[in-house]
Order: structure tokens, then sequence, then C-alpha cells
């Protein structure tokens, strides 16, 4: 068995990846998405599967669609990942099988987008709508706040600042839960904690294991099948009494997540990608 | 060697080509380009793609 390991950078989790699939006997290449060309015509044909681990989610994309396309499985597949990378795709792929995610609203102008965060009753998160480890998130208190960044945001011009994401800010208790999904199991989940608002261990946040209840489960796993199922990382926000699902990740980062929850997450990616190979029917969440 | 401040940079056991190590005299980022000897290029800046 012979799998291709999509990176950008060889961080801690590539290599605990690929050390779970050579302990499985699987010949592991590592492939530089910077130094990768394809062409269409002329597939290449020595994986039997890629685990896409690109740091780019735009690399991670274009390459999965032609992988795909010359019919080399990935993990994630395109169409999961594609989902997960854009904030708007995920929170209309959770709206669409009513599992509960944050109020959530998008519009394409300043003044539009000032009357969106109106309607959803400060504070509102401003988000891009592609983006990660919590960068560019804002957190808007007043319509005085909101004019000035949004002003500033049709400023800055580019596609990336044309879509205004708003969310319904949820007061969380100093923390979020993060909830491993692999294929249908929930493997480990763990907490988030920081004195700051924004919780994503890129931004210093504390990681401590976190049980797993029912509720917590059918959760996770609902939210992994409305995007497609694979190898997933829930993002979830205590609300009162309830739990809303605010993101889910299709190339997870877990090596603070390991020692906390005493889950071998590498171990059990790799025997998914193994059976991803095999064909064998790979669950999907919910 | 470091390309931005000329320090030596320490290789420990396991580091691989790819990886980003940090030099101890500039803080730069550096990514290992090479091993034997071991080389280095400065990192690619954060982009706004990147990410989980």
């Amino acid at each position: 068995m012979r799998v291709g390991m999509l990176c950008s950078r060889i961080r801690v989790e590539e290599k605990l990846l690929r050390d779970a699939l050579v302990h499985r006997g699987v010949d592991v290449e590592i492939v530089d998405d910077r130094e990768l060309t394809m062409t269409l015509a002329h597939p290449i044909r020595r994986w039997d599967a890629v685990l896409e681990r690109s740091i780019s989610q735009t690399r991670g994309l274009a390459i999965t669609r032609v992988l795909e396309s010359w019919g080399i499985p990935t993990v994630n597949t395109h169409d999961v990942a594609a989902t997960c990378a854009s904030k708007l795709d995920t929170s209309t792929a959770l709206e669409a099988v009513g599992v509960p995610t944050p109020d959530t609203a998008v519009a394409f102008t300043p003044e539009a987008a000032i009357q969106a965060a109106e309607d959803l009753g400060y504070p509102v998160v401003l988000k891009p709508v592609t983006g990660s480890w919590g960068r560019l998130l804002a957190r808007i208190n007043d319509r005085d706040s909101a004019e000035a960044l949004f002003e500033h945001k049709a400023l800055l011009g580019g596609p990336e600042h044309s879509v205004f994401y708003l969310q319904r800010h949820v007061d969380k208790p100093g923390r979020d839960i993060r909830a491993f999904v692999v294929g249908d199991d929930v493997i480990c989940a763990i907490y988030r904690e920081s004195d700051h608002w924004v919780t994503n261990t890129a931004r210093g946040a504390r990681t401590r294991d976190c049980p797993i209840d029912a509720t917590l489960r059918q959760m996770s796993l609902r939210a992994a099948a409305a995007v497609g199922g694979g190898v997933l990382a829930i993002d979830l926000l205590e609300d009162r009494d309830r739990l809303l699902v605010s993101e889910v990740n299709a190339t997870m980062e877990f090596k603070n997540s390991i020692d906390v929850t005493g889950v071998d997450i590498p171990g059990r990616v790799a025997e998914y990608v193994c059976e991803v190979v095999r064909g064998a029917p790979v669950g999907v969440g919910g | 060697m470091c390309p931005e401040c000329d320090a030596q940079v320490p290789v420990e056991d396991g580091v691989e080509r790819g990886e980003v190590v940090t030099c101890p005299e500039c803080n730069a980022e550096l990514e290992v380009v090479g091993l034997d000897p071991p080389r280095f290029v400065l990192a690619p800046p954060e982009e706004v793609d990147w990410g989980e």
C-alpha cells in the first residue's frame, strides 16, 4: 500500500501521521505541494490514496480535485475540504440539516453589513469567509465599531473582503470544545481555554481533556455528516445549556491534543486512510 | 547558517527537510532545505489561505 502525504511543510502532525502509516506497513511518500506538477492528461499512478495535509487550502483543494479526477482517493475528499474551507459553505451545510450553529448573516456592502449586524444584535463577530487559526476575527460591540471596521474592510478591497460574514457573538464560558471525528467515531475531545474571547490554540489557548457525553457525540457526528464526513475537527460553543457548532476543520492540527486525551489521534487517522485504500465502507458521521 | 543574520543554527536530531526552525540569534523563522550540510532559507510568511 502506497500513500502520498501532501504537505507544505513538515510539522509535528505530519511526522506523527507518517510514522503511524509506516507502522501499519504503508509505504509513505511525502509530496511537497510547492514542487508538484500535474499534467491532467497524464495521471500520476504511484499512490493508492493521498492524505491531504497542505497548509494552503487553495493548493490542497486544487490538488485533490485533480487527484480525484484521476480516480485516486483522498483524505479528506475534495468536496468535504471545500465545504470546510468556506465558513459560509459550512454554515449552510449545517443549517441544511438542522445542526445548531450561531445565528449567521452575510452581506456585501458596508451599509448592508450594518443592517445585518443590527438584525443579529450586538455584539457580533466578523469573520473572513476563508481563514483559520483565529486570523482576522473581530468582535464588534456597537454600531460605531461596526461602521469603522466595515469601512476599513471595504477600502482594503479584494474578493476576500467583499463578503461580510457575521455571527451573533456567543458568550461562551472562557473555552470552546474541539471534537475529533474519524469516520463514524468521535475519538476524543478537548476544551480550549483562554482568557481571550478567541480560543484557538494558534492564539495561545490551553487544552484539557473534554469528556464525550451523548450530546457532544451526537452533535459532532451530525456536523461531520453535514459536511460529508471523514477526518474532521468539530469546533463547538457552549451557549448556556446547549451546544452550537461553529466550524468544521478538514486538515486538523492535533499535536496539543494527544497527551491531554491519551488518544492516539495519528494512529486512528492512519487506520482510516488504510480503510479508504482497502475500499472499506467508511462512516460519514451520524 | 541563518540567511538573515549569518548566525550558526543548531540542528537537533530528528529535524527533517521541510521543517521550520527558529534562528537563536535573530528569531527569524527558517525552513530547512538541506541537512548534510544543514541549509536554511527564510520560511515563507503566513498567507491568508493557510490553516486547518
